[in-house]
């Protein structure tokens, strides 16, 4: 830097002795009030390192006179949100479930809170599109094990099925190897006899055979025509649905060792509005009787 | 002995270059009233531009039932810009954004025609100043006055016009404020709201701050904004050129300047007879006689102030004027001034705006009143039902964008068997009815279903056409129908 400040010879302003190919930079002056600006920029930010939290402690932080956190403001916002859908949700818990549809309002608002309640206390096991999974019921489609209206729905979702709530149904499928019911050929006939009911081609003789060990053992649940029977939580073994998938290896594991998965029992977990929102959004996936 | 007609003033450009420091102390400037054609047309421009502003959200206009009868609303709460005929939803916010396109290359057009005609006539900052300026003279009196009232000791004369200057600026700040706030919900009934203190919070709210900004901007920071706030000076100076108008004082026919004595002699020296009277009326605080300089607004003042002068000493006008760089270094007294209008620059500025203009009409003009939307579900991508067929999942978007609700049916075509149905209609009905509210927007859930035979592909072409029960109006969506692997 030169020791003498030069003066640029068009405008007659300071310069800063920086020259790039020969473009000076001139040390124009800056508004004084722009200064006090600055200063008031620091002092305003002094007084919010003093009302909002600020700095980090050791094992804390300042946290203001305020006493603002971002966490709360959330809890907060949370609370006014609910609080302001209190008559929804009490309108929600009056009504019959089965005649919410009927209130659009009241219904909509069901279907949003029975959205996300879904995402985070069924997708584990029925997947975040309701689609299920080998064990793990589709509730998207038609078929329904334990009833698929939305009474029927919102009890399944309340107590359960086979939970540890003394409300809850139950229906076993037997294990009819392990227990010794059926020996190994007659559950391989059953088998063929099963897939045959949904247009499977198969032995004819085993069919038969499987048809008469069907009558004897299976009926008392599955039905006659083996449509099954909801109030045992029975499937249906004529439609193109398969609980645990549709391979014959499957349906002899099915039918020699016996199933009985368990959905919990939600009343003791979560509230009413939040379980009837459930009962409704489930049945609104397109497959509800 | 000075030529007695023309009084010389004692006055400083407190922004020229030599008189900055480190940190530059700002001076007052006290500008002095000019009077000539450029004022008279600043005042007009002035009165235009405060009544658009001030009358513009008063403008009724009907738009049937449900729809606002302002002219120009910005409904924030419900999403909705409205513009006399136009009324734009969210989505469409490209004719916002070519509205702005329009603004700015339109002021580009401006600027490299006539320098910074915005910035010296119809800039809220310089309009308001001036306000703000005339206020002040009518009170405390011309430059003069003004200059005697700073220096004279505090008195009750003294502090009763101070006072009535800052209470009459802090009025036009609240009306001005005050004005706003009618852009963005019903006019009459927020003025009945605001005086029965029953206006939302951020109307006040809103008021308050742009009283203050007002008051702050037009009285207190005046010509710091342009200088040292607004970054349009810089940005204007790419537009400029050789051929731009701009205020000009031509120094090859001033110069060298001086004081004149009546009957001298005009050979062998300057027309300018250094009387101040430029640099006395300038808001901005310059001599224009340094030349083009950043902190020039173009208001034209000084070209006023100089004619004034010109007349009384027998010289012809134009000393200072609208000309071009080359101009100034013209020293004919006559100087015939032309223009270039058509210039590269100006061709092409003037293609841009045609084009935007042309693109925005178009689509104004063929703006559909009636939007779908057609999302497909994509979790599960598709669910088999119980007799095997294949069923996946819709969301439909219906714009109406008339103001009356209408009836739309929604058919589905493209696959042999092909059923569809509302999630909130009954068993086996397939009606597909869908009632939208006037100016809303509805969304139904569509399930659709096929036989697996008809599939052939993981994923056919469908179409979802939604149908005005009225009119007839057609809305065709393509969209895809998943199924599992063949």
């Amino acid at each position: 830097m030169a020791d003498k400040v030069e003066k640029d010879e068009f405008s007659g302003t300071d310069t800063t002795g920086h020259e790039w190919d020969g473009i000076k930079e001139l040390d124009t002056p800056m508004p004084r009030w722009w200064l006090w600006t600055m200063y008031g920029t620091i002092i305003w930010a002094i007084g919010y390192w003093i009302v909002m939290p600020a700095w980090p402690l050791v094992s804390s932080y300042t946290s203001g006179f305020l006493g603002y956190s971002s966490r709360g403001s959330l809890e907060q916002e949370l609370a006014d949100a609910t609080a302001a859908h209190a008559d929804d949700r009490a309108a929600l818990v009056t009504m019959k479930v089965s005649d919410v549809k009927n209130d659009e309002k009241i219904y909509q608002f069901a279907l949003r809170g029975g959205k996300s309640a879904f995402a985070v206390n069924c997708s584990q096991c029925h997947g975040s599109g309701a689609q299920g999974a080998p064990g793990f019921p589709n509730l998207n489609d038609d078929d329904w094990l334990w009833g698929g209206s939305i009474d029927k729905i919102y009890e399944t979702v309340k107590y359960g099925i086979r939970s540890d709530n003394d409300e809850t149904r139950i229906g076993n499928m037997p294990a009819f190897l392990t227990d010794e019911l059926l020996t190994k050929d007659q559950i391989n006939d059953v088998a063929e006899y099963v897939l045959s009911l949904s247009g499977g081609e198969g032995d004819a003789a085993m069919i038969t055979r499987g048809k008469a060990v069907f009558m004897e053992n299976c009926v008392s649940c599955h039905g006659d025509n083996a449509k099954g029977k909801n109030e045992f939580g029975a499937p249906n073994l004529t439609d193109a649905i398969w609980f645990y998938g549709k391979e014959k290896d499957i349906i002899v594991k099915t039918i020699s060792r016996g199933r009985g998965n368990v959905m919990p029992a939600w009343v003791d977990r979560l509230d009413d509005v939040t379980i009837r929102q459930l009962a409704l959004y489930v049945h609104s996936l397109g497959g509800g009787e | 002995m000075v030529d007695s007609s023309v009084e010389n003033i004692d006055v400083r450009p407190v922004n020229k270059k030599e008189n900055r420091a480190l940190f530059q102390k700002r001076e007052k400037i006290q500008p002095k009233k000019a009077r000539g054609d450029f004022r008279r047309l600043k005042w007009i421009i002035m009165g235009i531009t405060l009544a658009i502003y001030y009358i513009t959200p008063w403008i009724r206009w009907e738009r049937g039932a449900g729809g606002p009868d302002q002219a120009v609303l910005v409904d924030l709460a419900r999403e909705r810009f409205y513009f006399f005929f136009i009324e734009i939803w969210p989505q469409e916010v490209y004719y916002i954004t070519g509205l702005l396109i329009l603004a700015a290359i339109s002021l580009f057009l401006v600027t490299s025609l006539f320098g910074r005609a915005w910035c010296g006539y119809s800039c809220p900052q310089t309009v308001w100043t001036d306000l703000f300026i005339f206020v002040e003279r009518l009170v405390e009196g011309d430059r003069n006055a003004r200059l005697r009232l700073d220096k004279a000791p505090m008195s009750i004369s003294k502090f009763s016009k101070r006072l009535l200057k800052h209470s009459i600026w802090i009025v036009i700040g609240l009306l001005t404020g005050g004005a706003w706030v009618f852009y963005f919900a019903d006019a009459p009934t927020l003025l009945r709201e605001l005086f029965s203190f029953e206006a939302p919070v951020v109307a006040y709210s809103s008021i308050a701050l742009l009283t203050a900004t007002t008051y702050v901007f037009g009285g207190l920071m005046r010509e710091q904004v342009c200088t040292y706030m607004c970054p349009w000076p810089r940005i204007q100076g790419a537009m400029v050129d050789d051929e731009t108008l701009t205020v000009t004082y031509h120094s090859a026919r001033g110069e060298p300047r001086g004081p004149h004595k009546k009957n001298e002699p005009w050979a062998g020296r300057g027309h300018c007879i250094d009387c101040n009277q430029c640099v006395a009326v300038c808001p901005m605080g310059i001599d224009i006689r340094d030349g083009l300089q950043l902190e020039c607004i173009t208001c034209a003042l000084c070209i006023d102030a100089c004619d004034d002068v010109m007349d009384k000493v027998d010289l012809p006008r134009g000393l200072i004027s609208y000309d071009t760089h080359a101009g100034q270094f013209d020293g004919d007294p006559n100087r015939k001034i032309r223009v270039r209008f058509i210039r590269p620059r100006t061709i092409a500025y003037s293609l841009i705006l045609l084009l935007v203009g042309s693109i925005m009409l178009f689509t104004l003009l063929n703006r559909s009143v009636l939007d779908v939307n057609v999302i497909r579900d994509r979790n599960p991508l598709f669910v088999t039902l119980s007799d095997g067929s294949i069923r996946n999942g819709y969301t439909v978007k219906i714009l109406n964008k008339v103001h009356e609700t209408r009836q739309f049916r929604i058919d589905v075509e493209g696959l042999k068997g092909i059923q569809s149905w509302l999630e909130t209609a009954g068993p086996g009905d397939h009606t597909n009815l869908v009632s939208v509210p006037a100016d809303a927007l509805s969304s139904v859930k569509l399930f659709v279903s096929a036989p697996a035979a008809s599939l052939s592909e993981r994923s056919s072409d469908i179409e979802v056409i939604v149908t005005d029960l009225v009119t007839g109006g057609r809305e065709i969506q393509d969209t895809s129908f998943k199924g599992p692997e063949r």
